[in-house]
């Protein structure tokens, strides 16, 4: 009998999840509870220590009164949330924060779209200019920020010498040069590298997506005489509407939680005038850990949002799993 | 026919374009730490000389690069070790049996994979100082906290591997008398190497380039991993740049040779294989 199964190939990927029928002994229920936990305990222990008990600890901090020296001097009540949402920075902070995700997200994915489009095409060295794409994706986040910063030196940064060159900069040092001065400018450059190491992720996404669309589809469109827009717009579009929302869901929280890019390159100052609310929670964890907690809550609630989209989105996958 | 090939022609033009912008700020890391210390300043694109002795001098003890390297190299090693020891019986048993709280469990996984630290970051931080791990080296925090952040893409790309192989072929090796565990590393994880290298290598840069944690839990210089040591590169007023991309040029190099090995597979991990 196995020895069939095992002659083909053909066989292979078809039959699964079929587990052989055991003879129970002892206490059946409490076994087949029991029985899966040498395989998935230790998932469970590590996810548990690592990521479900911050939260609880998160939770009970943000109603602890706790000193600049970090010596917990009891119940604070509300007083954190109450400290937070009166903290007259942020209405800005939050402005700033659904800008900041908006545009990145939104130039990122429009970006993807149109670069996934174009190394789907066939050109001679595509796969070398694929690899091109790796770079920003697979090195440290920090690392890329802390060059974009070098790039945008007001003294000689290679962005600023080109900017002269091209007759836009006016001067060295000055005003017009120190891009990561003025608050304005720079969230405009610090939205330009958060786009940059966010494309080519998403790029890739969008690329397996349009992979799985059957060429067949394209052929029937061809032969019906329907234009290159039309074929774009009924065809490509609809069928590659998973992967979009997979890749804008994981952008989403990326983005949010981006941290290294304004980190390295402002800080989230002056003041607080290019801090999102990451960077908001984490500069206040140095002055006030209770107020960061309940800063962080307002985070967690929002990203919360975000993980019930993608737990949406893999709804399909799960039922597979099943 | 002239049409189709001046089209491909502008095709491969703006793809090159598009590549070479997203390479070149790579380019200006390394030319930076090449650059000698008197042209710092010049308003040029490439130095008239370029030099060594950044990348000699970088390991020099007040620096605390060899330490970092040694600290990063411990912290991703340890995570990618444990992912391996966590993942696979965890992949394993879920592709195999159908088992109460299966679905739960898969669900818990899903909801870690897009779950980032950094929003977690006071709670790690208070539960560590809770905890008193601060009196240890923070290396076995940061092992643990990237292990389990890493730990859905592994479970996610293992579990698929592991199912698309027939159960027949273990039963078939059983047969043959040959024990469930025996059947399992004489069959399945052959097979399966592919995706296991998939999310040991995902899991070891992942570690090597986390940042936010490593900033958090660490206090002493001597125990900061390679990100946290360029961090402090970036003085109060002044950064000390060559050095900086020396540090940087050595440890993305590693990154992007592994990554390179396992860029096809990933994005079906990463997007919970929703999209093949």
């Amino acid at each position: 009998m196995s020895n069939i199964v095992t002659a083909g190939p053909a066989a292979a990927g078809r039959t699964q999840d079929q587990p052989p029928v055991r003879r129970q002994r002892g206490y059946p229920r409490v076994r087949a509870i029991l029985a899966p936990l040498p395989w998935i305990g230790p998932a469970i222990v590590l996810i548990g220590l690592v990521v479900i008990w911050p939260i609880v600890v998160m939770f009970q901090t943000s109603f602890q009164h706790i000193t600049a020296d970090g010596i917990n001097i009891g119940s604070a009540g509300w007083r954190n949330f109450s400290g937070v949402l009166n903290n007259a920075n942020l209405p800005g902070i939050l402005l700033r924060t659904v800008i900041w995700v908006a545009v990145v997200v939104g130039a990122t994915m429009f970006i993807s779209l149109g670069l996934a489009q174009l190394f789907n095409q066939r050109f001679p060295g595509r796969t070398v200019v694929r690899w091109a794409l790796i770079a920003p994706w697979a090195a440290s986040v920090m690392m890329t920020a802390l060059i974009f910063r070098w790039m945008l030196d007001p003294n000689n940064g290679a962005i600023n010498i080109l900017l002269h060159q091209l007759g836009i900069l006016h001067g060295f040092n000055s005003n017009q040069s120190a891009w990561l001065a003025n608050p304005d400018s720079a969230m405009a450059a610090m939205m330009v590298v958060a786009v940059f190491v966010s494309v080519p992720f998403t790029t890739y996404v969008l690329l397996a997506g349009l992979q799985t669309i059957p060429g067949e589809l394209y052929e029937a469109a061809r032969v019906d005489g329907a234009s290159r827009w039309e074929t774009y717009r009924r065809i490509t579009l609809p069928l590659l509407r998973p992967a979009f929302f997979i890749g804008l869901v994981i952008n989403l929280m990326n983005v949010f939680n981006s941290f290294p890019i304004i980190w390295e390159m402002t800080q989230g100052g002056p003041g607080y005038e290019t801090s999102t609310s990451t960077i908001f929670m984490y500069n206040l964890k140095a002055i006030n850990v209770g107020q960061s907690a309940a800063m962080s809550i307002v985070n967690f609630a929002i990203v919360l949002v975000i993980v019930f989209a993608f737990l949406r989105m893999n709804r399909r996958t799960l039922q597979e799993a099943r | 026919m002239a049409a189709t090939r001046i089209r491909t022609a502008i095709i491969a033009a703006v793809a090159y374009l598009i590549g070479i912008i997203f390479i070149l700020p790579y380019v200006e890391m390394v030319i930076t730490a090449l650059r000698p210390q008197k042209e710092l300043l010049d308003r040029n694109y490439l130095p008239h000389h370029f030099t060594w002795s950044t990348f000699t001098n970088l390991w020099g003890s007040n620096l605390n690069v060899t330490s970092g390297l040694e600290t990063s190299l411990e912290i991703a090693g340890g995570a990618t070790l444990v992912v391996l020891l966590v993942a696979l019986p965890a992949a394993y048993y879920t592709a195999r049996r159908k088992f109460r709280g299966r679905g739960a469990f898969l669900l818990l996984v899903l909801a870690t994979q897009i779950l980032q630290p950094t929003v977690l970051i006071v709670g790690l931080y208070k539960e560590f100082i809770n905890f008193g791990l601060q009196h240890f080296s923070p290396v076995w925090s940061l092992i643990l906290v990237n292990a389990a952040f890493n730990l859905a893409f592994s479970i996610w790309i293992l579990n698929a591997y592991i199912g698309s192989i027939p159960a027949e072929l273990e039963e078939a090796a059983m047969v043959d008398g040959t024990s469930r565990l025996g059947a399992l590393f004489k069959v399945t994880i052959p097979i399966a190497m592919p995706g296991i290298v998939t999310a040991l290598i995902f899991t070891f840069i992942a570690a090597w380039n986390e940042f936010i944690t490593a900033l958090t839990l660490t206090t002493n210089p001597s125990q900061y991993p390679l990100t946290v040591v360029m961090d402090a590169f970036r003085g109060a007023y002044e950064v000390d740049w060559q050095h900086l991309f020396a540090a940087s040029v050595i440890a993305t190099i590693p990154v992007l040779i592994l990554f390179a090995f396992i860029e096809r597979r990933i994005v079906g991990g990463l997007t919970a294989g929703s999209i093949k």
